[in-house]
């Protein structure tokens, strides 16, 4: 039986870069460069993992990964597939500008719907917007499975298991394809792109969607369709320049007077 | 007054800390009612009570364990259907943002997460948000529907404030979806003893300088002198010396304490991202050229071996 994954990975401004907002409270994406979410590269690998170990073989198993973003974007579907996805979509339209996690999340729906598929596999959180939310919106919106967070996952039978840790409790959870994953960054480093994986990758198809593709009106998504308003966003004060002292043996009193001047003890 | 949904995080009736912050915050908007679901929902009520709540839905089933996340997006969804609630606010722990998520498209509104405080505006609730690794700090509001909004821990001081608590049984179907994805076991985590790291006042993290998982003994010592909670970076954690649950940053836990103090950790932006909205911050490394230097109030050059222990025995003299 063959199996059709979906990754969705997200194109985010570099987090050791000055990132910001622009004029219109969206991301800047001008100033700071942009690459594929380093929590998705963990999605990708497991993708590529539960290829590698499906039943059959891996050439039954099609990993289409998908990104709703600029055009900039395909730099991260082209890195998803150089690691060793199979496929790419890329779905461009300049009325998404703005689109919030609601808009976000019916773009992923509708493409992966058209796509087709068996199992979406998702980062955690993106390192932008970090809601961690969008996985549990898709699977509300396709109607299948959430199985969300997991630190280890398998496929077999037609089910997907995995390990989630929350804050009280370690879970093993279970659901019937298909459904959605998001997997974390305990879920197993993942692998650099080889040389022949860089090449490989030059051949491989982009499908570039729009809108009007997925049958989606300009109202739906974007700065005017998202149900959420940025009203302001100020740069956090720089803190200013702090006590430092160099440790000649008595760093530790020195700090514990500066502890119990400010009432800690 | 218009009311107010709280969905309460709770471990067997036992309200957890955030949810009390929930409840004041709740309280600037309207009239919290509270919502408690699953094993001893209704021994939550006089917590909630004290805390503002002047009404308390409860609804216990077994599904809310045995399956993941749905039920409670039901159960809210029944809540919010019986109250007509001006807003709905939920704890911003990973399933709580799940939750609300899900809720928001169900009921067709707009959803803000990790909200670090909230006030009345004109037009509904502001909600102020910390983001890019907290370099800038964002205000923003709901434009359809009913405002969904997930509050992170440590955003309000807990405020006690009588009212009526008034239990009432909410009536809960469950949908097609409720059942999709089972639990097939569960491991309750130990208890160490010390404070949750998330509501927890003071924190203590060590990281790859503590170089070494016996080490974090004296990481230990250090929190235990203070009554405060131990954090790891990821370094920590990846070599195995400390758990992921301990993990301070963008991909572990994200804490606000009154003091953090951090020993041998250099000061990564991901670990910023979790612990940049500290009150007071103190780190001890012996590199003077190390990043977290800048974020600090007060800062050691030194090797953490000399200084964490020397400050622990400070501590315990000054505490007697
Ligand atoms: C600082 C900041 C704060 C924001 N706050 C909010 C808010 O409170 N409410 C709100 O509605 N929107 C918010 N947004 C907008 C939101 O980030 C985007 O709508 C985004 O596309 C989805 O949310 P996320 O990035 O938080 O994704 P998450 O839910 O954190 O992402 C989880 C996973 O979903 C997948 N994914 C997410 N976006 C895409 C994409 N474009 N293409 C492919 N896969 C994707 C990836 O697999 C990713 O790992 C915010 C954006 C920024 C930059
Ligand atoms: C997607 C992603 C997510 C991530 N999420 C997180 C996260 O949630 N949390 C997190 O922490 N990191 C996270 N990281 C990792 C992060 O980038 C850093 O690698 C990590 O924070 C480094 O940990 P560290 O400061 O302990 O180690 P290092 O950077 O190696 O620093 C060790 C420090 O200890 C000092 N030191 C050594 N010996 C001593 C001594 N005897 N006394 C005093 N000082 C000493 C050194 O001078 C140095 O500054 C993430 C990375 C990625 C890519």
């Amino acid at each position: 039986m063959s199996l059709r994954i979906v990754v969705t990975v997200k194109y985010v401004p570099d987090a050791t870069g000055d990132r910001g907002f622009a004029d219109d409270l969206t991301l800047d994406r001008d100033d700071v460069d942009g690459l594929l979410s380093e929590l998705d590269e963990y999605a990708v690998e497991q993708a590529l993992q539960i290829s590698e170990n499906y039943e059959g073989d891996a050439d039954d198993v099609e990993i289409t990964v998908l990104t709703v973003g600029p055009e900039d974007a395909k730099d991260a579907l082209r890195k998803a597939l150089s690691m060793g996805a199979d496929k790419a979509i890329h779905v461009e339209d300049d009325d998404l500008h703005g689109t919030d996690a609601i808009g976000t999340s019916l773009v992923l729906a509708k493409a992966i719907e058209k796509a087709g598929y068996d199992l979406v596999v998702s980062g955690m959180a993106s390192t932008d917007g970090t809601a961690g939310i969008v996985p549990a919106l898709v699977a509300e919106r396709l109607g299948v499975p959430q199985v969300t967070l997991l630190s280890e996952v398998a496929v077999a039978d037609g089910k997907v298991s995995g390990r989630r840790d929350g804050d009280t409790a370690s879970e093993q959870l279970e659901a019937s394809l298909p459904a959605v994953v998001s997997v974390t960054d305990q879920s197993g480093e993942a692998r650099y792109p080889s040389f022949k994986g860089i090449m490989a990758a030059k051949k491989k198809p982009v499908e570039a969607w729009d809108l009007s593709d997925l049958d989606i009106e300009a109202e739906e998504v974007g700065l005017e369709g998202a149900w959420t308003k940025v009203a302001s966003a100020d740069e956090r004060p720089a803190r200013t320049a702090g006590t430092i002292v160099k440790d000649e043996g008595e760093g530790g009193k020195q700090l514990a007077e500066f502890l119990a001047g400010q009432k800690f003890i | 007054m218009a009311e107010v949904l709280v969905f309460v995080d709770h471990v067997d009736g036992a309200v957890r800390k955030p949810t009390l912050e929930l409840l004041t915050l709740a309280r600037r908007i309207g009239d919290p009612v509270a919502v408690a679901l699953g094993n001893g929902a209704a021994d939550t009520a006089a917590a909630l009570a004290e805390h503002g709540a002047v009404k308390v839905l409860t609804h216990e089933a077994a599904e809310y364990a045995d399956y993941l996340v749905v039920p409670k997006v039901d159960a809210l969804q029944a809540a919010y259907e019986t109250v007509s609630p001006a807003a709905v606010l939920v704890p911003s722990s990973a399933e709580g943002k799940e939750i609300a998520a899900r809720l928001a498209l169900r009921i067709g509104s707009g959803i803000i997460t990790d909200a670090v405080d909230l006030e009345a505006g004109d037009g509904g609730p502001v909600a102020t948000q910390s983001v890019f690794a907290a370099s800038y700090t964002t205000k923003s509001t709901i434009s359809k529907g009913t405002p969904v909004i997930t509050v992170k821990p440590n955003s309000a001081a807990v405020e006690p404030a009588a009212a009526a608590g008034a239990v009432e049984a909410l009536t809960v179907s469950f949908s097609e979806q409720a059942t999709g994805t089972k639990v097939t076991s569960r491991t309750a985590r130990e208890s160490t003893g010390r404070p949750d790291l998330t509501e927890a006042a003071i924190v203590v993290s060590g990281g790859r300088g503590v170089n070494g998982a016996e080490n974090f003994s004296v990481i230990e010592a250090l929190a235990d002198s203070l009554g405060a909670a131990v954090g790891a970076s990821r370094a920590a954690v990846d070599a195995g010396w400390y758990p992921h649950s301990n993990q301070v940053g963008q991909t572990g836990k994200s804490v606000s304490p009154q003091l953090y103090i951090a020993s041998g950790i250099s000061g990564a932006i991901q670990h910023r991202a979790g612990m940049q909205t500290s009150k007071t911050i103190i780190a001890i490394n012996k590199d003077a050229e190390a990043p977290i230097f800048d974020l600090v109030d007060y800062g050691v050059v030194g090797d953490l071996f000399d200084v964490v222990p020397a400050l622990t025995e400070d501590v315990k003299t000054r505490k007697g």
